[in-house]
């Protein structure tokens, strides 16, 4: 005999994979339900984006006077930034949002922050290869070593935000702070790691607590996007474009947090989630 | 002797009535040396036990606020026990809510898939039973209709058809048979028959007390979140009725 109820965390989404799939598909459906140009949005926003911070980083504070190939080096960023915000945001407020449905029939719990992560990367796609095209452009040559690397950056992202959204998905059952809580660390994210600017600036600014700024997995993460479509554009590669120490040192350790970030989000979840019921 | 389908011993289920929602006035509670207490609490359900065997047919009895739904969320696997054990055998369905499941944004062919996988069908359970989940529900034509634009009736037959069509060892039944017109009620009814003479097992929750005793075999009565009285269907009724009139 069974305990109803009793959850099998992730383990269960993974034998949910079709429900997980129809879940995705409702949200991408409803998300652009009655719009014209549907999914065209997922491109039309990074693309505003990517063009005010490209005029007034890049040509009004002449970033690109410093940086070669300034736009190529802000869009990867970007782009990887989007995926974390959105999969993040969405992931902590599924499980409220989706309330109704928690509070009458049983089902994993974890499926809901999942497919918000899911439907992230959906959204993802389309601006990567927005990306792809626009290195070509500028005439970019990636080795297989750089694109893999890129993988695991996105990897890296995609482990962080789901170990954050499950565990700010669960606190928020109890206190909706965590939604505005979420929020913030969402404005600051952006700033937080070498999207905007290079490195370098970081590292003369802190000195010895540079350290710090390197542990952010996403540091790590959008320097690994770097890599794989920023550098591979570059003519001259012999200045110090990278962080130092990035294979060797700090993507394991990158790595290593967002594996313990999701298996902390994991544990809480579970310990909240049996409660979700009677305090929705 | 068949086999248990649910045991349940020493139920107890808390709820919390005042609520705190904010960082806040935890924050301020604690600061104050927790004085008061943060939550009020009753139980919903106290020491309540029970054995159901496989194949039978159960009612769950009681005046609102016995605790019945509480029961029937605790078997379900949606809410969890603050003491006691509960334990189900087999696959458990619910016809809790009618179209929970639904959303109604998406056409009546998307939501047989999103329902029926919530419900816990595979995607080939789900192919399998397509046709019969439309005919039963008498929805033809307008299945790839936004389930928006659906009459009521229309949504609670396809709602209901999905879930008969889970073909669960288990069937939680709350106050569905309140579902559509008359014609569609005897249907229903129907179908809960042949579920419980194919062995399935039944728990019904209803008010409708004359319903209940020709679908049942047997009766639990809940009082105040406590198990008062458990035996055949009709001795359940009567003793219902007759704690009604004394109230």
């Amino acid at each position: 005999m069974q305990i109803p109820g009793a959850g099998g965390g992730l383990g269960a989404v993974l034998k949910n994979r079709f429900l997980l799939r129809l879940l995705v598909r409702k949200e991408i459906h409803v998300r652009y339900r009655g719009s014209i140009l549907g999914l065209l949005w997922s491109y039309l926003k990074p693309l505003l984006q990517f063009s005010v911070y490209y005029v007034a980083l890049g040509i009004f504070l002449d970033l690109q006077g410093t940086t070669e190939n300034y736009a190529i080096y802000l869009f990867s960023g970007i782009v990887l930034i989007n995926f974390f915000t959105e999969a993040f945001g969405n992931a902590t407020r599924s499980i409220v949002e989706n309330r109704d449905l928690i509070k009458k029939i049983y089902l994993p719990r974890e499926l809901f922050p999942m497919s918000a992560v899911w439907v992230s990367a959906v959204h993802f796609f389309p601006q990567l290869l927005v990306l792809a095209g626009a290195c070509l452009i500028v005439g970019w040559r990636p080795d297989v070593l750089q694109l893999s690397l890129a993988l695991v950056g996105f990897l890296i992202v995609a482990c962080l935000a789901a170990g954050l959204g499950l565990l700010f998905g669960a606190v928020n059952v109890y206190f909706r702070d965590a939604e505005n809580l979420v929020d913030m660390i969402l404005m600051v994210v952006t700033w937080a790691s070498p999207v905007l600017y290079s490195w370098i600036l970081v590292s003369d600014a802190l000195g010895p607590w540079f350290f710090l700024y390197q542990l952010n997995p996403m540091t790590v993460a959008v320097e690994l996007f770097h890599l794989g479509f920023w550098v591979p554009t570059l003519e001259d590669t012999t200045g110090p474009a990278l962080m130092p120490d990035l294979l060797g040192l700090w993507v394991p350790i990158a790595a290593v947090l967002s594996l313990v970030v999701l298996f902390i989000g994991q544990f809480v979840f579970r310990r909240l989630s049996v409660n979700f019921a009677q305090e929705l | 002797m068949a086999a248990d389908a649910i045991v349940a011993t020493g139920l107890r289920k808390r709820f919390v009535l005042r609520h705190t929602r904010s960082l806040k006035e935890a924050f301020v509670w604690f600061v104050r040396g927790r004085r008061g207490e943060l939550v009020q609490k009753f139980n919903a359900l106290d020491d309540v036990g029970f054995t159901v065997r496989t194949g039978e047919t159960v009612a769950l009895l009681g005046l609102n606020g016995s605790g019945k739904s509480t029961l029937l969320k605790l078997i379900s696997g949606v809410l969890q026990p603050d003491a006691g054990v509960i334990r189900t055998r087999g696959h458990l369905a619910g016809l809790i809510e009618v179209g929970a499941g639904f959303h109604h944004d998406l056409s009546g062919r998307e939501n047989v898939y999103l329902n029926g996988a919530i419900l816990g069908m595979s995607q080939q359970d789900i192919e399998e039973r397509f046709d019969s989940i439309i005919e039963f529900a008498e929805i033809g034509e307008f299945i790839d209709t936004e389930v928006k634009f659906y009459s009521s009736g229309m949504y609670l037959r396809l709602a209901f058809s999905i879930a008969v069509h889970t073909d669960p060892d288990i069937f939680l039944v709350d106050e569905i048979l309140a579902v559509g017109d008359e014609p569609f009620q005897r249907k229903c009814l129907a179908k809960i028959r042949e579920l419980a003479d194919a062995g399935k097992t039944l728990i019904v929750v209803s008010h409708d007390l004359d319903l209940v005793s020709s679908v049942c075999e047997r009766g639990i009565l809940l009082e105040n979140g406590r198990l008062v009285k458990d035996g055949d269907v009709a001795s359940v009724v009567a003793e219902l009725r007759q704690r009604a009139s004394d109230h």
